[in-house]
Protein backbone atom coordinates (compact mmCIF):
# COMPACT_ATOMS: atom_id res chain seq x y z
CA UNK A 1 0.00 0.00 0.00
CA UNK A 2 1.27 3.56 -0.96
CA UNK A 3 0.98 6.37 1.62
CA UNK A 4 1.16 10.15 1.08
CA UNK A 5 3.37 11.62 3.69
CA UNK A 6 3.69 14.80 4.13
CA UNK A 7 7.01 16.12 6.07
CA UNK A 8 7.38 19.45 7.83
CA UNK A 9 10.60 20.66 9.08
CA UNK A 10 11.17 23.54 10.95
CA UNK A 11 14.27 25.58 12.64
CA UNK A 12 14.24 24.70 16.34
CA UNK A 13 12.36 26.99 18.97
CA UNK A 14 15.27 29.14 19.87
CA UNK A 15 17.38 29.47 17.33
CA UNK A 16 17.31 32.50 15.04
CA UNK A 17 16.08 32.30 11.58
CA UNK A 18 16.64 35.11 9.59
CA UNK A 19 14.76 33.73 6.99
CA UNK A 20 11.38 34.43 9.48
CA UNK A 21 12.81 37.77 10.47
CA UNK A 22 13.68 38.91 7.10
CA UNK A 23 9.67 38.22 6.08
CA UNK A 24 8.10 39.05 8.97
CA UNK A 25 9.51 42.79 8.44
CA UNK A 26 8.59 42.72 5.09
CA UNK A 27 4.80 41.56 6.67
CA UNK A 28 5.11 44.44 8.81
CA UNK A 29 6.02 46.68 6.13
CA UNK A 30 3.04 45.38 4.28
CA UNK A 31 0.52 46.22 6.99
CA UNK A 32 0.32 42.80 8.33
CA UNK A 33 0.88 43.86 11.78
CA UNK A 34 -0.53 40.90 13.19
CA UNK A 35 1.94 38.51 11.82
CA UNK A 36 4.22 37.59 14.67
CA UNK A 37 6.52 34.82 15.30
CA UNK A 38 7.40 33.91 11.02
CA UNK A 39 9.50 30.90 10.96
CA UNK A 40 10.57 29.44 7.44
CA UNK A 41 11.06 25.56 7.24
CA UNK A 42 10.71 22.71 4.34
CA UNK A 43 8.02 20.51 3.13
CA UNK A 44 8.83 17.47 1.83
CA UNK A 45 6.10 15.06 0.40
CA UNK A 46 7.12 11.82 -0.62
CA UNK A 47 4.91 8.02 -1.36
CA UNK A 48 6.01 5.46 0.72
CA UNK A 49 5.07 1.69 0.10
CA UNK A 50 3.79 0.10 3.76
CA UNK A 51 1.61 -2.01 5.50
CA UNK A 52 0.40 0.66 7.32
CA UNK A 53 -0.72 4.26 7.81
CA UNK A 54 1.98 3.73 11.41
CA UNK A 55 4.53 2.08 9.49
CA UNK A 56 4.19 4.87 6.34
CA UNK A 57 4.81 7.31 9.50
CA UNK A 58 7.51 5.17 11.58
CA UNK A 59 9.54 5.07 8.27
CA UNK A 60 9.33 8.85 7.68
CA UNK A 61 10.64 8.83 10.78
CA UNK A 62 13.55 6.98 10.34
CA UNK A 63 14.08 8.94 7.40
CA UNK A 64 14.19 12.26 9.07
CA UNK A 65 16.50 11.24 11.73
CA UNK A 66 19.33 10.00 8.98
CA UNK A 67 18.74 12.71 6.28
CA UNK A 68 15.64 14.78 6.04
CA UNK A 69 16.29 17.41 9.33
CA UNK A 70 19.40 18.21 10.96
CA UNK A 71 18.69 16.89 14.44
CA UNK A 72 20.94 19.54 15.73
CA UNK A 73 18.62 22.64 14.37
CA UNK A 74 15.65 21.45 13.29
CA UNK A 75 12.27 19.68 14.29
CA UNK A 76 10.08 17.84 12.25
CA UNK A 77 6.30 16.87 12.21
CA UNK A 78 5.04 13.87 10.11
CA UNK A 79 1.61 13.30 8.66
CA UNK A 80 0.01 10.67 6.81
CA UNK A 81 -2.57 10.96 4.31
CA UNK A 82 -5.77 9.43 4.38
CA UNK B 1 56.28 11.15 1.11
CA UNK B 2 53.06 12.37 2.70
CA UNK B 3 49.98 11.62 0.51
CA UNK B 4 46.82 13.96 0.39
CA UNK B 5 43.96 12.90 -1.19
CA UNK B 6 41.46 15.99 -1.84
CA UNK B 7 37.72 14.30 -2.11
CA UNK B 8 35.82 15.99 -5.60
CA UNK B 9 32.20 15.95 -4.71
CA UNK B 10 29.65 17.03 -7.28
CA UNK B 11 29.85 20.45 -7.15
CA UNK B 12 32.93 21.24 -5.47
CA UNK B 13 35.17 24.01 -6.71
CA UNK B 14 37.38 24.81 -4.36
CA UNK B 15 39.13 20.95 -4.97
CA UNK B 16 42.09 22.34 -7.10
CA UNK B 17 42.84 25.09 -5.09
CA UNK B 18 43.00 22.60 -1.85
CA UNK B 19 45.51 20.31 -4.25
CA UNK B 20 47.54 23.04 -4.95
CA UNK B 21 48.10 24.34 -1.19
CA UNK B 22 48.70 20.62 -0.42
CA UNK B 23 51.76 20.47 -3.84
CA UNK B 24 52.88 23.47 -2.45
CA UNK B 25 54.46 22.27 0.89
CA UNK B 26 55.75 19.38 -0.30
CA UNK B 27 53.36 16.27 -0.24
CA UNK B 28 52.13 14.26 -3.05
CA UNK B 29 48.26 15.32 -3.33
CA UNK B 30 45.69 13.92 -5.58
CA UNK B 31 42.30 14.13 -6.09
CA UNK B 32 39.64 11.10 -5.79
CA UNK B 33 36.07 11.02 -7.21
CA UNK B 34 33.09 11.09 -5.06
CA UNK B 35 32.27 7.74 -5.76
CA UNK B 36 35.31 6.07 -5.73
CA UNK B 37 35.24 3.55 -2.18
CA UNK B 38 39.35 3.93 -1.17
CA UNK B 39 41.54 7.08 0.07
CA UNK B 40 44.77 5.11 -2.00
CA UNK B 41 46.48 4.90 0.65
CA UNK B 42 46.30 8.34 2.25
CA UNK B 43 47.75 9.86 5.11
CA UNK B 44 45.58 13.11 4.91
CA UNK B 45 42.21 13.99 3.77
CA UNK B 46 40.97 16.88 2.53
CA UNK B 47 37.19 17.96 1.87
CA UNK B 48 37.17 21.30 -0.57
CA UNK B 49 35.22 24.19 -0.82
CA UNK B 50 32.18 24.58 -2.91
CA UNK B 51 28.49 23.74 -3.09
CA UNK B 52 28.32 19.72 -3.14
CA UNK B 53 25.21 18.28 -4.99
CA UNK B 54 23.99 22.01 -5.34
CA UNK B 55 23.24 22.37 -1.03
CA UNK B 56 20.45 21.06 -1.77
CA UNK B 57 18.29 19.91 1.54
CA UNK B 58 21.00 21.26 3.62
CA UNK B 59 24.68 22.24 3.12
CA UNK B 60 26.65 19.27 2.81
CA UNK B 61 23.60 16.92 3.95
CA UNK B 62 23.88 14.87 0.78
CA UNK B 63 27.63 14.86 0.40
CA UNK B 64 27.99 12.90 3.88
CA UNK B 65 26.63 9.88 1.86
CA UNK B 66 29.03 9.96 -1.05
CA UNK B 67 30.25 6.33 -1.06
CA UNK B 68 33.95 7.29 -0.48
CA UNK B 69 32.72 9.14 2.61
CA UNK B 70 32.85 5.80 4.09
CA UNK B 71 36.18 5.78 4.46
CA UNK B 72 36.58 8.73 5.27
CA UNK B 73 34.45 7.83 8.56
CA UNK B 74 36.66 5.07 8.68
CA UNK B 75 39.67 6.98 8.34
CA UNK B 76 39.12 9.40 10.63
CA UNK B 77 37.86 7.34 13.33
CA UNK B 78 40.75 5.25 12.71
CA UNK B 79 42.72 8.43 14.19
CA UNK B 80 43.65 9.98 10.51
CA UNK B 81 43.95 13.53 9.85
CA UNK B 82 40.76 15.04 7.99
CA UNK B 83 40.22 18.51 7.42
CA UNK B 84 37.20 20.31 6.06
CA UNK B 85 37.17 23.97 4.43
CA UNK B 86 33.96 25.34 4.03
CA UNK B 87 32.01 23.65 2.27
CA UNK B 88 33.76 20.29 3.59
CA UNK B 89 32.78 21.79 7.37
CA UNK B 90 29.37 21.50 6.68
CA UNK B 91 29.88 17.64 5.39
CA UNK B 92 31.94 17.15 8.28
CA UNK B 93 28.77 18.61 10.81
CA UNK B 94 26.46 16.73 8.96
CA UNK B 95 28.70 13.56 8.99
CA UNK B 96 28.67 13.84 13.29
CA UNK B 97 32.70 13.81 12.65
CA UNK B 98 32.31 16.89 13.99
CA UNK B 99 29.90 18.46 16.07
CA UNK B 100 27.55 21.23 15.38
CA UNK B 101 26.05 22.42 11.87
CA UNK B 102 26.21 25.18 9.90
CA UNK B 103 23.30 27.75 9.56
CA UNK B 104 22.20 30.62 7.65
CA UNK B 105 24.62 33.57 7.96
CA UNK B 106 22.48 36.01 10.57
CA UNK B 107 22.38 39.13 8.02
CA UNK B 108 21.13 36.24 4.99
CA UNK B 109 23.83 37.83 3.26
CA UNK B 110 26.43 35.49 1.29
CA UNK B 111 29.71 36.82 2.70
CA UNK B 112 32.98 36.70 0.62
CA UNK B 113 35.76 38.95 2.05
CA UNK B 114 39.32 38.36 4.07
CA UNK B 115 38.86 38.00 7.58
CA UNK B 116 40.94 37.71 10.12
CA UNK B 117 41.11 34.78 12.57
CA UNK B 118 42.86 34.02 15.64
CA UNK B 119 44.48 30.89 16.50
CA UNK B 120 43.20 29.19 19.70
CA UNK B 121 44.42 25.40 19.21
CA UNK B 122 47.65 24.41 18.07
CA UNK B 123 47.79 20.75 18.84
CA UNK B 124 45.96 19.86 16.15
CA UNK B 125 46.65 17.44 12.88
CA UNK B 126 46.03 21.03 10.80
CA UNK B 127 46.98 24.04 13.07
CA UNK B 128 50.40 23.28 15.05
CA UNK B 129 52.81 25.08 12.46
CA UNK B 130 51.15 28.37 14.00
CA UNK B 131 51.20 29.16 17.43
CA UNK B 132 48.77 30.23 19.93
CA UNK B 133 47.63 33.58 19.16
CA UNK B 134 48.55 34.18 15.52
CA UNK B 135 46.82 36.45 13.39
CA UNK B 136 45.43 34.69 9.94
CA UNK B 137 44.27 36.50 7.26
CA UNK B 138 42.04 34.30 4.89
CA UNK B 139 39.05 34.99 2.35
CA UNK B 140 35.43 33.33 3.29
CA UNK B 141 32.97 32.94 1.03
CA UNK B 142 29.66 31.11 2.45
CA UNK B 143 25.77 31.94 3.00
CA UNK B 144 26.06 29.49 5.82
CA UNK B 145 28.63 29.66 7.79
CA UNK B 146 26.77 30.53 11.08
CA UNK B 147 27.98 27.74 13.92
CA UNK B 148 25.28 26.94 15.87
CA UNK B 149 25.35 24.38 18.76
CA UNK B 150 23.26 23.14 22.19
CA UNK B 151 24.75 24.93 25.15
CA UNK B 152 26.24 22.01 26.64
CA UNK B 153 28.03 21.07 22.79
CA UNK B 154 29.29 24.74 23.26
CA UNK B 155 30.39 24.97 26.96
CA UNK B 156 32.44 21.41 26.03
CA UNK B 157 34.08 22.87 22.91
CA UNK B 158 35.43 25.79 24.59
CA UNK B 159 36.41 23.75 27.81
CA UNK B 160 38.38 21.67 25.79
CA UNK B 161 40.38 23.92 23.78
CA UNK B 162 38.40 22.63 20.63
CA UNK B 163 37.89 26.36 18.95
CA UNK B 164 40.53 26.18 16.45
CA UNK B 165 40.29 29.56 15.03
CA UNK B 166 38.33 32.89 16.18
CA UNK B 167 37.09 35.33 14.06
CA UNK B 168 38.74 38.30 14.70
CA UNK B 169 38.76 42.33 14.03
CA UNK B 170 41.90 42.04 11.15
CA UNK B 171 43.57 43.92 13.93
CA UNK B 172 42.94 41.06 16.57
CA UNK B 173 40.82 42.60 18.60
CA UNK B 174 37.19 40.53 19.58
CA UNK B 175 34.65 41.42 16.66
CA UNK B 176 31.38 43.75 17.44
CA UNK B 177 28.14 41.35 17.67
CA UNK B 178 27.47 38.74 15.52
CA UNK B 179 29.74 40.77 12.63
CA UNK B 180 30.66 38.02 9.39
CA UNK B 181 27.89 35.72 10.23
CA UNK B 182 26.51 35.80 13.43
CA UNK B 183 28.66 32.26 14.86
CA UNK B 184 28.40 31.49 18.39
CA UNK B 185 31.12 32.72 19.99
CA UNK B 186 32.90 34.08 17.15
CA UNK B 187 33.68 30.14 16.01
CA UNK B 188 35.47 29.88 12.59
CA UNK B 189 36.59 26.48 13.02
CA UNK B 190 36.63 23.61 15.36
CA UNK B 191 38.61 20.17 15.82
CA UNK B 192 37.22 16.74 17.31
CA UNK B 193 38.61 15.37 20.96
CA UNK B 194 41.70 13.42 19.67
CA UNK B 195 42.38 16.96 17.22
CA UNK B 196 43.03 14.88 13.80
CA UNK B 197 39.62 16.09 12.66
CA UNK B 198 39.44 20.09 12.07
CA UNK B 199 36.57 22.01 10.51
CA UNK B 200 36.67 25.94 9.34
CA UNK B 201 34.65 28.18 7.06
CA UNK B 202 37.46 30.26 6.11
CA UNK B 203 39.66 29.11 3.19
CA UNK B 204 43.20 28.12 3.75
CA UNK B 205 43.32 27.27 0.32
CA UNK B 206 42.73 30.64 -1.10
CA UNK B 207 45.54 32.14 1.04
CA UNK B 208 48.01 29.46 -0.11
CA UNK B 209 49.73 30.73 -2.77
CA UNK B 210 52.90 33.66 -2.75
CA UNK B 211 51.48 35.46 -6.09
CA UNK B 212 48.13 36.22 -4.57
CA UNK B 213 50.34 37.74 -1.67
CA UNK B 214 49.17 35.80 0.92
CA UNK B 215 50.36 32.45 2.42
CA UNK B 216 48.70 32.52 6.12
CA UNK B 217 46.92 29.41 5.10
CA UNK B 218 49.80 27.43 3.84
CA UNK B 219 50.53 25.97 7.48
CA UNK B 220 47.34 23.72 7.81
CA UNK B 221 48.51 22.25 4.58
CA UNK B 222 52.07 21.87 6.45
CA UNK B 223 51.13 20.70 9.87
CA UNK B 224 49.69 17.34 8.60
CA UNK B 225 53.31 16.52 7.93
CA UNK B 226 54.59 16.20 11.56
CA UNK B 227 51.48 15.84 12.65
CA UNK B 228 51.15 12.34 10.64
CA UNK B 229 54.90 11.50 12.14
CA UNK B 230 54.28 12.34 15.23
CA UNK B 231 51.17 10.45 15.93
CA UNK B 232 51.92 7.44 13.55
CA UNK B 233 48.67 7.95 11.31
CA UNK B 234 48.80 6.70 8.21
CA UNK B 235 50.37 3.50 6.21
Amino acid sequence: MHYRVHVRIVPRAGLLDPQGQAVEHALTALGFKEAANVRIGKAIELSIDAKSAEDAKGRARVMCDKLLANPVTEDYLVEVEG
Amino acid sequence: MQKVAVIRFPGSNCDVDSLNGAKRVGTDAYLVWHRDIDLKGADAVILPGGFSYGDYLRSGAIARFSPIMQAVQRFAQDGGPVLGICNGFQILCEAGLLPGALMRNARLSFVARPVAVRVEQTDTAFTNRYRKGDILRMPVAHGEGRFAADAATLRKLEAEGRVVVRYVDLDGSPLKDGEINGSLNDIAGIANAEGNVVGLMPHPDRAADPALGNTDGLGFFASVIGWAHAKGVGR
